[in-house]
């Protein structure tokens, strides 16, 4: 995940470099020019321990960053700074699936391939990305869809990071492997380039599948660094283990390590809001409202609040849940009170029985012989007014489509 | 305003010949304020000794233009002198980024580039109204005891050319030295101000790891590197420290309080303690073999000086000195290896084949030490070790105010002597490397002259206890004079 922090990791340069114009987002240090040091970003080490402890992970008392080498044109110091043995968060929990591991580290910069030329956009680097490391606990695909969505939904919760596949600001590297037995095979397939739900859902699905045939025929495996190639819904060999990298790790001699002390922790465990899952919860028993309903209520964090800021006396929550839900309101433009004022104004034309509207209508239409006369006519203009006089009578607490409902009903045309 | 002063139009009538080589940073600020010289003479004086000794000496890689040296002391002429180095030349290590002036690191790898950014402590000297008059030269990426590992020529000594000038910081000793300039900014990471300070009868300073920031400064080995200077008398070192300490929000490793002006107070020592180590200057041990006899007469005087000065030395033990300097060459190499990745041929013009010889031995033993399966024998093991040579100071601190130390093991060799054997090099650092380590402040000093070539002393201090060691190394230099 990329954090939505206002500056970069590591210096003072707009962590939001998405769709900047190339290198304008860059300064002597995400450059990595020599003798630039990096300074760590407060807000991103607190965000990502109030992910992990959205994760119910256990933050560590000590943390660390540590130095991984490796030579690539978008890594201009020769090595990113990650963490190695003392991650920020560890064993933790998102439904079903254990979390091994949540640290901090830099993105690196970007490289875009132009004809034979290639060229190197470091706008991108340095932006804060948390890495979230989970146990081998998936069995299907549905399983890993359902984690890496409800991730994103916790992450945006957090508020942390805009957790967007095609921006590029939320990754998912999926590792496959097949056995038959309990245990797990001693290779293991990791899949990069995936930039959609959709996209990891074919990625693994066809990885499976290309597994299940090389095992069938008695083949096993390599331990491989695939690519996923969209056009062509395929997974290509990147790398094989032989040419895995000796990182070279060791701690990163220009930040002193961390420390937390038990109320630095507790203050950023005040931050946490209340999850999905807890806050659907409570929809149900304090609201009375259907699992259904209150699932879709708690989609999105703007969602739960603005339902939550409609809640009054003068209607009932499942009234509120239900246009919310139905009426597809744009939470953007429609207020609160604005809408509670249109829910307050249509439940209040109901409260008009029937019957008193029927009798109603009936004497409007007796005392407007003339007017009922040219509707009969087909004079569609009378209808209007006679709904305008039976509107007019109730004070304006009915809809006008019920009204020429009723009245058309009444009045037989010839 | 000039016109008011009729003193003023004497001194031009009679313009003094300013002895550069002699004349301190405070002096200079004192002239210039009372109108005996200008900053205009200053630059003038610090270009003749560079065109009178740069080609023989091998001083500076780079040398700023003269128009604008001139200019700019032009300008601070029409100001009261009131910064604190109003018109003083500074030169400057060539690790320091200059925004817009050639910095090598003394590399043929950065022989071509010029930073767009100005280091902390060079943007903190030039708002102070320092004239940054040139680049000084090193050995290549500070990684050398004598300065002959620069890839370009190396510098010769102030005192004989033909011998080694003392490094890393070369260029920036013997341009203090031979009056190119009156204080230079080096860099110690094993003893790389300390060194090339003693061999040419300056005084060099290295402060606690972090007082100053190292932000723009090439990093050699990021835990152990200190920004430093070289000075003529400790109250110029004080001076320079005032300026260019302190916290910086560019450097997560900076702090300390600020330092104060320094005001020579003590001229006695009654009271404070100075420690000696059988394991620096015993006998039979090998930190103390091969160690020149007349080198032991020096330490003694100066011993007998602080004595003389009412300070009781103390006999202390720092067991672990012995295998400091394996530890120093684990550690440094490793994060040698890592910070010199970058120059990877993609930027900066030269390739990697331009790393000379002591750089690629540094980048093979350190990528060595930090493989995995080597780790936790090297690299993790030289942690542990550097943390009991942390403790080992720790405990003599308990005892002493400061501890006691030659510098080196002997004066300058010549040139070239060294050439085919880098472990006596190594070797040689023995005194110096296991303050890095510890991350403490120390002052090298000068202590007279050994076959004709100057040696020092030094005085290691807790940390944070700059203030200290100025004092007691203030009150030493009036003692012993030992730079008349």
């Amino acid at each position: 995940m990329e954090l939505a922090t206002k500056s970069k990791m590591f210096c003072g340069c707009p962590a939001d470099h998405f769709g900047k114009e190339p290198n304008s987002v860059t300064c002597p240090v995400c450059l990595g020019l020599p003798g630039a040091l990096p300074v760590p970003n407060k807000k991103a080490v607190e965000w990502t321990i109030l992910l992990g402890l959205a994760l119910g992970c256990t933050i560590s008392e000590e943390s660390k960053f540590d130095r991984k080498h490796y030579f690539y044109p978008d890594l201009p110091k020769g090595y990113q700074i990650s963490q190695y043995d003392q991650p920020l968060a560890i064993n933790g929990k998102l439904g079903n699936i254990r979390i091994r591991r949540v640290h901090l580290e830099e993105d690196t910069g970007k490289l875009q391939h132009q004809g034979n030329d290639t060229f190197v956009d470091f706008n991108r680097s340095g932006v804060p990305l948390a890495e979230i490391v989970t146990e081998p606990d998936f069995r299907s695909v549905d399983e890993v869809d359902l984690f890496v969505k409800k991730l994103q939904q916790m992450v945006r919760y957090l508020g942390i990071s805009g957790a967007d596949m095609e921006k590029g600001s939320m990754r998912i590297e999926p590792s496959i492997s097949m056995t038959n037995s309990s245990k797990l095979p001693k290779y293991r397939v990791e899949i990069k380039n995936i930039n959609s739900f959709k996209f990891a859902r074919n990625a693994i699905a066809y990885e499976i599948e290309r597994q299940t045939e090389m095992l069938k025929r008695g083949e096993t495996p390599t331990q491989q660094t695939r690519g996923f190639v969209e056009s062509k819904g395929i997974t290509v060999a990147q790398r094989e283990k032989e040419e895995a990298h000796d990182y070279r790790y060791f701690p990163e001699p220009d930040i002193p390590p961390m420390r937390w002390e038990s109320s630095q922790l507790s203050a950023i465990s005040r931050l946490l809001p209340e999850l999905p899952d807890l806050k659907r919860e409570r929809f149900m028993s304090e609201y009375g409202l259907s699992e259904y309903d209150a699932g879709q209520l708690v989609e999105t964090r703007q969602r739960a609040e603005y339902f939550e800021s409609c809640i009054s006396e003068k209607t009932s929550p499942k009234i509120i849940a239900n246009w919310i839900i139905n009426k597809k309101i744009d939470l953007e433009k429609v207020t609160p009170a604005q809408l509670l004022d249109q829910i307050v104004q249509s439940t209040q034309s109901t409260s008009v029985s029937d019957d008193e509207l029927g009798k109603i209508i009936k004497q409007i239409l007796a005392e407007n012989n003339k007017a009922v006369e040219d509707y009969k006519n087909w004079k569609e203009q009378a209808l209007g007014f006679l709904v305008g006089q039976v509107l007019r009578q109730i004070k304006g607490k009915g809809e006008a489509q019920a009204i020429s409902v009723i009245i058309r009903r009444l009045i037989q045309r010839r | 305003m000039e016109s008011n002063c009729c003193y003023c139009s004497i001194v031009k009538l009679l313009p003094m010949t300013i002895d550069i080589k002699s004349l301190t940073i405070i002096q200079a600020l004192e002239g210039m304020r009372n109108k005996k010289f200008t900053a205009v003479d200053l630059v003038q004086g610090c270009l003749a000794n560079i065109n009178k000794y740069n080609d023989d000496y091998h001083v500076l890689l780079t040398v700023v233009d003269e128009a604008v040296l001139l200019t700019k002391a032009k300008e601070i002429d029409k100001t009261d002198y009131s910064l604190p180095l109003s018109g003083i030349p500074i030169v400057l290590k060539d690790l320091f980024s200059t925004d817009g002036l050639r910095t090598t690191a003394g590399s043929r790898v950065l022989e071509g580039y010029t930073p767009v950014y100005d280091a902390t402590v060079v943007a903190k000297l030039k708002s102070a109204g320092a004239i940054i008059i040139g680049k000084a030269n090193q050995d290549a990426w500070a990684h050398g005891s004598t300065g002959e590992n620069s890839d370009f020529t190396p510098t010769g000594n102030a005192y004989n050319k033909d011998y080694a000038a003392g490094g890393s910081s070369s260029g920036s000793a013997v341009a203090v030295a031979l009056g190119m300039c009156l204080a230079a900014a080096g860099t110690d990471t094993g003893g790389s101000i300390r060194v090339p300070a003693s061999w040419n009868n300056l005084v060099g300073f290295k402060p606690t790891y972090g007082r100053v920031s190292r932000y723009g400064i090439i990093a050699m080995a990021s835990s152990l590197d200190s920004i430093g200077h070289i000075t003529k008398d400790v109250a110029d070192s004080a001076y320079m420290l005032s300026i260019t300490a302190g916290k910086d929000p560019f450097d997560a490793t900076t702090g300390g309080d600020p330092i104060g002006r320094f005001v020579p107070s003590r001229m006695t020592l009654k009271g404070v303690r100075i420690g000696v180590a059988p394991e620096y200057l015993g006998v039979g041990k090998k930190a103390t073999k091969g160690m020149h006899p007349d080198l032991e007469e020096r330490i003694e005087a100066s011993l007998a000086a602080l004595e003389k000065l009412g300070a009781t030395i103390v006999q202390i033990s720092l067991p672990y000195t012995d295998v400091a300097l394996e530890t120093y060459y684990i550690l440094c190499p490793s994060e040698v290896s890592s910070n010199l990745g970058r120059y990877d041929g993609v930027r900066y013009g030269n390739g990697r084949e331009s790393f000379g010889a002591e750089a690629k031995r540094r980048i093979m033993i350190g990528t060595y030490s930090l493989s995995s399966g080597y780790y936790d024998a090297y690299y993790k093991t030289a942690q542990k070790v550097r943390s009991l040579v942390i403790a080992d100071f720790v405990q003599a601190f308990e005892e002493v105010d400061v501890v006691f130390a030659p510098v080196t093991p002997g004066p300058a060799p010549k040139l070239g002597e060294y050439a085919d054997d880098p472990i006596s090099v190594y070797l040689s650092d023995i005194y110096t490397v296991p303050v890095n380590l510890a991350g403490l402040p120390a002052i090298a000093l000068p202590s007279g002259f050994v076959d004709g070539l100057p040696v020092g002393i030094q005085l290691i201090g807790p940390q944070w206890s700059e203030e200290k060691l100025f004092s007691i190394g203030n009150a030493y230099e009036l003692r012993t004079n030992n730079r008349r």
